[in-house]
């Protein structure tokens, strides 16, 4: 059953589909021409690309952003669109039956799987801090790297290190990059990641059968491209030189800058302003809190303390 | 003959979580649980600004997402003496019972149904005799045959391409699944439908707090959403009535659907009030501030301690009666501390992976053993439910007789794996509709002329004192969680966490006295080694979150006693 088959069940229209198609190539950065191209991929019937989610040192806030996905529906998402065929926070089999899984996954979609890792790896002690199944985080990943297709880090810590890897990093933390080599590996990095940028990652892989364009940090551009500082919406009262100076001030009440409070969108790269949250909601700065930059490398420990202002940034005022 | 079974990992839950038990003669006689993660974010914590724990202890978990801001926020609030503005209270209040019912949904349809209930079986279902059931538990709108029909068709066409996904290799068709296929399909239609809502609901998050999971909307003062019913950067009316919806949502959920299923299909677990008791020790902080004293004062839901299921004694908690014991968690130290006093320094002396077994006679966990007062605590919605039932509660009394009564049970059918489940659904009702009380108030506060959201004392570090120390509590979906913290000269000290999932998986402490998990386990009926069902829906019961209960350190480079190769 295709994506499109299963929207017709719940009456949503070829208007509809398409309008959604379009949507999810403005999230691509793709012009609307694309959309055909999106909706025949998503109207194959079961082309669903096999997933293997792997957690490591996580709090599975990166799976629980997955089930908050809307575009398309959460339950669309991980039955029509994907075959999440291992996943713990979801699958209904539990010890050596969810192994068996995970390896016979690997064995008939050997080449062809998507490996998505949620969470950082240790190192230490050859990895002993995190096991699974009688086995090391780092056996696990390794393995299951070999026969990926590609395979894709959500979260900071996954992609960097993230919250693990923060000084002094005791369990010597570090992200799939630093670990796996001979693979393509994309990472969505973000605290957790945005949802929606795996999903437009996934409709990419399938629309145009390859990996999007990256950047240094192997984050892809349609995500990634542009500063926080840039696209925000509070820009013009940074140039006007207007800023929150205290919670609950005047400006913070009316939606000025936030530099002076800490906000590190100046440094952070990551598409939050124009994509947001929670099916287009909002986002940190939105709701009055600064950027916490953690779609970067080094992120914490070259963002925090994440309430002091940042140095030398030009603006009117500062 | 004894029998030795290993269920690694248990899915379904956030984090890893290892069980090991001991069968005979088609029971467990012994059980032993283990956390096999740890990332050392005490550690982490050290030398840092204390404003920004909360942010990094929010991380301790993505699933329970809110709750360690809140107690970190706390702590320091109290190692501070900072009083902070009724709004801010208010803004927590709702954030915190959003979280509670959001969280509650998810763990009963997406966490622990399938324990219960076998999606394979609803492909059998009459879609007629479904609808039937469906309209003769409420009158929740999706109750047509055609409806059913197109659930059992989606997963009919789903089963057909042969690539089940997250429901391949399951328990599916074992001997104690006991629901008829018409309440099966039942149940897949509201699996699906809760897996829509839960993403719904939890936008009060987005609104108050930006995003969800990890809402960035906390400070130690205050809260950094701002209230101007003339601006549209802040909280308005508007804001207030998209809140209000999404409360709406979920409480007619809980109301049309999550109850008549727990009284639905308990019938047919009714074995299950009678397994998975443990020691009958429950604990409780209390949550909800409801007056304008603020936090401790005037709390909706009750602290207090039962010991052995005697709800005619209440006892008042005493943190300075809390210990972690670590006998046979692998850390160096073996003594009990305070967490004021909470140095952990790892020592690894399990087998090196891969391995088959874990040495429970020795050490076998990184989550170490929590006591009150020297006994073990199950903490959760159970525990909760109890002391407000025990307190004599307004709004907790009634339903939990309403339930009992339905049930045809006493109070002591609570004590079980089943009064887990049930206390949960209990608890996420009562709070869905409260939380409208407390939207309300806070529109009330608004219109009085109060916009204040942060305190602004104390925010300095310069302001502080060159020491301080604080607790901060908090009652999460999960259960009883404290923070404690340390002040010096403007930076964390030490930092301990002691987690509701620390309580409850915690291994045996110094007198192999066993943890609430592994006493829960005793005694159940196992029917098939291969097959242990049985264990998920115990453990599931109490909702496991393993990321939170293992948060300790390791001081690198230090000498690991003996390394045993199976």
């Amino acid at each position: 059953m295709s994506l499109r088959q299963i929207l017709q069940s719940y009456d949503v229209s070829r208007r509809d589909f398409m309008k959604y198609c379009t949507a999810l190539s403005a999230t691509l950065a793709l012009p609307p021409a694309f959309a055909p191209q999106i909706a025949e991929a998503l109207e194959n019937t079961d082309n669903r690309p096999s997933v293997i989610w792997m957690e490591f040192q996580s709090c599975s806030g990166d799976s629980e952003s997955l089930l908050r996905s809307g575009r398309p529906k959460v339950g669309d998402l991980i039955l029509d669109v994907l075959s999440v065929d291992y996943m713990e926070v979801i699958m209904a089999a539990a010890g050596h039956l969810a192994e068996e899984a995970k390896h016979s996954t690997m064995e008939r979609y050997k080449g062809k799987y998507l490996l998505i890792i949620e969470g950082a790896i240790p190192t230490n002690e050859d990895g002993i801090d995190c096991c699974i199944a009688g086995d090391t985080a780092l056996n696990h990943l390794k393995k299951a790297a070999e026969g990926a297709a590609a395979i894709i880090a959500v979260g900071n810590c996954a992609s960097f290190g993230g919250i693990p890897a923060g000084h002094p990093n005791p369990t010597e933390a570090k992200g799939v990059a630093d670990i796996v080599s001979g693979k393509p590996i994309i990472n969505l990095p973000g605290c957790p990641m945005n949802c929606d940028n795996l999903t437009a990652l996934v409709v990419h892989y399938l629309v145009f059968g390859s990996l999007p364009a990256v950047d240094k940090h192997l984050r892809p551009k349609f995500a990634y491209g542009k500063r926080i500082h840039d696209n925000c919406e509070r820009r013009a009262h940074f140039d006007a030189g207007q800023y929150t100076e205290k919670w609950g001030d005047e400006g913070h009440r009316q939606g000025w800058c936030l530099y002076k409070v800490g906000c590190k969108g100046t440094q952070s790269f990551h598409n939050c302003p124009t994509l947001r949250w929670n099916d287009g909601l909002s986002w940190p700065v939105m709701a009055g809190h600064g950027c916490v930059g953690c779609s970067e490398p080094g992120f914490m420990d070259t963002m925090a303390p994440f309430y002091r202002r940042l140095p030398a940034i030009p603006g009117f005022g500062v | 003959m004894a029998e030795r079974i290993v269920v690694d990992p248990i899915t379904r839950i956030e984090g890893h979580l290892r069980i090991e038990a001991k069968v005979e003669n088609g029971k467990i006689v012994d059980a032993w649980s283990s956390g096999t993660m740890f990332r050392g974010i005490e550690k982490i914590l050290q030398g840092r600004d204390p404003r920004d724990a909360w942010y990094i202890t929010q991380r301790f978990c993505g699933v329970c997402t809110t709750v360690h801001s809140i107690a970190s926020i706390r702590a320091v609030e109290n190692a501070l003496g900072i009083q902070i503005p009724y709004n801010a209270e208010l803004i927590r209040n709702i954030i915190m019972g959003s979280q509670a019912v959001q969280d509650h949904i998810i763990h009963f349809y997406h966490l622990h149904a399938l324990d219960w209930v076998d999606i394979t079986s609803a492909l059998k279902a009459d879609p007629k005799k479904t609808a039937a059931l469906q309209q003769s538990i409420s009158d929740w709108k999706y109750s047509s045959e055609d409806y059913f029909k197109s659930v059992q068709d989606r997963i009919a066409a789903f089963a057909s391409t042969g690539r089940l996904g997250p429901f391949a290799n399951a328990y599916w068709g074992h001997s104690a699944y006991k629901l008829p296929p018409e309440a099966n399909l039942m149940a897949t239609a509201h699996y699906l439908q809760a897996l829509e809502l839960q993403k719904e609901i939890i936008k009060t998050h987005a609104v108050l707090g930006s995003k969800n999971p990890h809402p960035q909307t906390f400070l130690v003062g205050g809260m950094s959403i701002p209230i101007d019913p003339n601006s549209q950067n802040a909280i308005n009316a508007d804001k207030i009535a998209m809140i209000l919806e999404y409360n709406k949502l979920a409480k007619e959920f809980v109301e049309k659907v999550y109850i008549p299923d727990v009284l639905a299909v308990a019938p047919f677990y009714l074995d299950w009030a009678g397994i998975g008791a443990g020691h009958k020790n429950y604990m409780s902080y209390g949550e909800y501030p409801e007056s304008q004293k603020g936090y401790p004062n005037d709390l909706w839901l009750p602290g207090g301690i039962i010991k052995g299921g005697d709800l005619s004694n209440v006892i008042e908690v005493d943190q300075a009666k809390i210990a972690e014991d670590c006998a046979h968690s692998w850390y160096m130290d073996k003594s009990s501390k305070h967490p004021y006093d909470g140095q952990s320094d790892k020592n690894y002396t399990g087998p090196m992976p891969p391995y088959d077994y874990l040495d429970v006679d020795k050490d076998y966990s990184f989550v170490k053993a929590p006591r009150y007062d020297g006994e073990p605590m199950e903490v959760g919605p159970l525990s909760r439910m109890l002391i407000a039932y025990a307190k004599g509660h307004k709004e907790v009394v009634p339903v939990v007789d309403a339930v009992l009564g339905k049930l045809g049970a006493g109070p002591a059918a609570l004590f079980s794996t089943l009064g887990r489940t049930a206390a949960r659904a209990i608890e996420t009702l009562v709070t869905s509709q409260r939380n409208e009380k407390w939207i309300m108030a806070l529109a009330a506060n608004i219109k009085a002329g109060d916009y204040q959201i942060h305190s602004g004392e104390k925010w300095e570090p310069a302001t502080w004192p060159a020491n301080a120390k604080g607790y901060g509590w908090h009652e999460a979906p999960r259960g009883a969680l404290g923070h404690w913290i340390v002040i010096e000269n403007g930076a964390i000290k030490n930092y301990q966490a002691v987690v509701p999932s620390t309580w409850n998986a915690g291994p045996m402490d110094k007198g192999d006295v066993h943890g609430p998990y592994e006493q829960s386990l005793i005694g159940t009926p196992i029917a098939d080694p291969d097959k242990p069902l049985e264990i998920l829906r115990t453990i599931h019961s109490f909702d496991p979150c393993l990321a939170c209960a293992i948060h300790v350190y390791d001081e690198k480079g230090e000498l690991r006693s003996k390394v045993k190769v199976l």
